[in-house]
């Protein structure tokens, strides 16, 4: 007989439960509706007698809920006792009476639209906490910067060296790849669309200005931001939670200069270079397309875009590139320093340091672009 | 309680383990028997935690026969293997706490998954366990990074024993404690042992620990157990590693402190 039984023997006397059976976990939903459905046992005052002889196997979950049966008649003014208690159930039953004796807080099932309005306000307070980190950041790293300045043999050139391998020459491909075939894009949609009034030879102005000016610098950054700047957060974050960063502290260094700056020479110095090779596999992708697509040939395409572009529209883009690097790398570095714990906050700031980077990246864009308009470039 | 016609808790035999081709543990066969604190000593870097780690199939191992309360350990069949989970609590060296829940929710985590109980009666068990390890109820709003070592050591004894196993499994339980705190957590495991009935298999370096609560000591060297018995028998082993365990200079000075 294994199922556990409760069940009430009136003989006159106090009124006697007979438990028996395993009270084991291996029971636990049964076991919880014997005692959930207490019957009320006599009147006020009187002794109650739990009989547990009969019970074979008893573990931590049966005990408390004998427990929680014997608490329950306690607190309706009745007496109620153990009888039979065999030897080695009493360590773990005495155990049992002195736990769960403060009441357990409830659980906090808050407003929706309270909770809703209380996130958007603590995400609006926070903002100035995220401007403060940004700016303390940008700092830090000014600082490290000038510092590396007056004696340039503290920059850490290897690390810097290992960063730009891994931020640059190893992005290289799928940079290539990404912006070649954007290019091509541009170019069959504006084609396809120029052809009806006659003008698909002004494509190759559209692919042209549009490439080096915004989609080149911008497709870069965002994949330099979605590939590297979250692999520095989770970098920073990892080392952040294995005290690391605080090792390196206690040792006298300053992680700035040890591990951000590093990165974000890195990311500065692979950005433009990145930005340049995109654009001219843009350029490329729109060529050919043009070629294959609008039968355009490559000399007349060459000869149009001469004419179309110059200078300037390049510098524009390759201006922006630096200043997309500093951002990403900042918020990357920051937001790696924010990891607190535990393994989700960890994903929480790396899905962060990507949104807000690639968010910076678009918002700094549309600020040069009013800047550059208003100085005529 | 122990009923010699019982299969013993844990029966390890012919196991060998190697990495590549080093070999850890060589042929090495160990019984823990019911209802008793095993603790296992041996080098560091010896192969004590690579023992546990393949009794409990963290670990492949290249041949031998690891038996559980005398069920052969198959680790190719799901079914045996959830089962087998529900009669062991492990408690790894760090802890390793979800870090993302908090300490409740963590003790709660094998019973949410394993039993069909209410949530009331989710959250008294769980308060039960960590005031049974020495917790208090307001400890279950932490979570695992806002705890002091010993008291993520005793949350993850609390999450070792949320179902009641038969066998814990204990890696260094007092390693990285003060030894006020190690007496306490040492006092702690023998108490939850005779209370719940426990096996308890326990790698440690803490020769209060074997003195104390330890039924049985088990000494590993050279990939084979090379002594186990009660902790007198040890003393007077004659295996140089064991008697170079027992008798160096750290362990003179607690002995002479004892006395």
């Amino acid at each position: 007989m294994d199922h556990p039984t409760l069940t009430l023997e009136a003989k006159g006397g106090p009124a006697t439960f007979v438990a028996a059976g395993h009270w084991t976990a291996a029971h636990s939903s049964s076991l919880e509706q014997l005692v959930g459905s207490l019957p009320s046992a006599g009147t006020q005052g009187q002794r109650v007698a739990i009989d547990v002889a009969g019970i074979e196997r008893l573990d931590t979950l049966g005990a408390w809920l004998l427990e929680r049966l014997l608490r329950h008649y306690q607190a309706q003014g009745q007496t109620p006792i153990f009888l039979g208690m065999p030897e080695h159930f009493r360590g773990l039953l005495g155990k049992l009476h002195d736990v769960n004796r403060e009441p357990l807080s409830p659980h906090e099932g808050a407003n929706t639209l309270i909770a809703a309005l209380e996130s958007v306000g603590r995400a609006t307070v926070g903002l100035k906490g995220d401007l403060r980190c940004f700016l303390e950041m940008l700092g830090a790293i000014g600082a490290s910067a000038a510092g590396v300045l007056f004696r340039p043999r503290s920059l850490r050139l290897t690390s810097a060296i290992h960063h730009l391998y891994r931020v640059g020459w190893q992005a290289v491909p799928i940079m290539l790849l990404i912006t070649f075939l954007i290019g091509g894009i541009i170019a069959q949609q504006g084609i396809f669309h120029f052809r009806k009034f006659g003008a698909d030879a002004y494509v190759v102005d559209m692919v042209g200005i549009l490439v080096l000016r915004e989609i080149g610098v911008l497709i870069v950054s965002i994949m330099v931001a979605g590939r590297s700047g979250s692999a520095y957060t989770a970098e920073l974050g990892s080392m952040k939670m294995r005290e690391e960063i605080d090792a390196l502290r206690t040792m006298g260094l300053d992680p700035v200069q040890v591990l951000i700056l590093p990165r974000v020479l890195a990311l500065v110095c692979a950005l433009p270079i990145l930005t340049f090779l995109g654009s001219m596999a843009a350029l490329y992708g729109g060529g050919l397309v043009a070629w294959l697509y609008g039968g355009m040939s490559p000399d007349i395409f060459i000869a149009r875009l001469r004419e179309a572009i110059s200078v300037t529209h390049f510098q524009v883009g390759i201006i922006k590139a630096p200043f997309m690097a500093l951002v990403i790398g900042i918020v990357a570095c920051s937001e790696g320093l924010r990891v607190k714990g535990s393994a989700e906050s960890l994903g929480l700031q790396t899905t962060t340091s990507v949104v807000k980077s690639i968010f910076l990246v678009i918002v700094l864009d549309g600020m040069f672009a009013i800047f550059f308009a208003s100085i005529g470039m | 309680m122990l009923d010699p016609t019982q299969p013993s808790a844990i029966s390890v035999r012919d196991l060998s383990v190697g990495f590549g081709d080093k070999t850890v543990l060589d042929r090495l066969s160990l019984e823990v028997r019911r209802g008793e604190i095993l603790g296992l000593v041996g080098a560091s870097g010896g192969g004590k935690s690579v023992l546990l780690r393949t009794i409990i199939g963290l670990i492949p191992r290249r041949e031998g026969c690891i038996e559980i309360m005398g069920q052969p350990l198959d680790r190719s069949d799901p079914t045996a293997v959830h089962a087998i989970g529900r009669r062991w609590g492990i408690l790894f060296q760090q802890g390793a706490l979800f870090s993302s829940l908090t300490v409740r929710q963590n003790v709660q985590f094998p019973m949410r998954e394993n039993l069909d109980i209410s949530v009331t009666l989710l959250d008294e068990l769980a308060t039960a366990k960590l005031e049974m390890v020495g917790l208090s109820s307001d400890d279950g709003k932490k979570f695992p990074s806002e705890l002091s070592g010993g008291m993520t050591k005793r949350v993850a004894l609390a999450r070792a024993l949320a179902l009641d196993p038969e066998i814990v499994f204990l890696d260094e339980p007092t390693s990285g404690l003060d030894p006020i705190s190690a007496g306490d957590f040492d006092v702690l495991i023998s108490t939850l042992q005779q209370t719940l009935g426990l096996t308890v298999f326990m790698v440690t370096h803490d020769l209060d620990s074997l003195h104390t609560i330890c039924d049985r000591v088990a000494a590993l060297a050279d990939g084979r157990v090379v002594a186990v018995g009660p902790i007198e028998q040890l003393l007077v082993s004659e295996h140089p590693w064991v008697k170079s365990y027992f008798h160096g200079d750290r362990a003179r000075v607690r002995a002479s402190a004892h006395n």
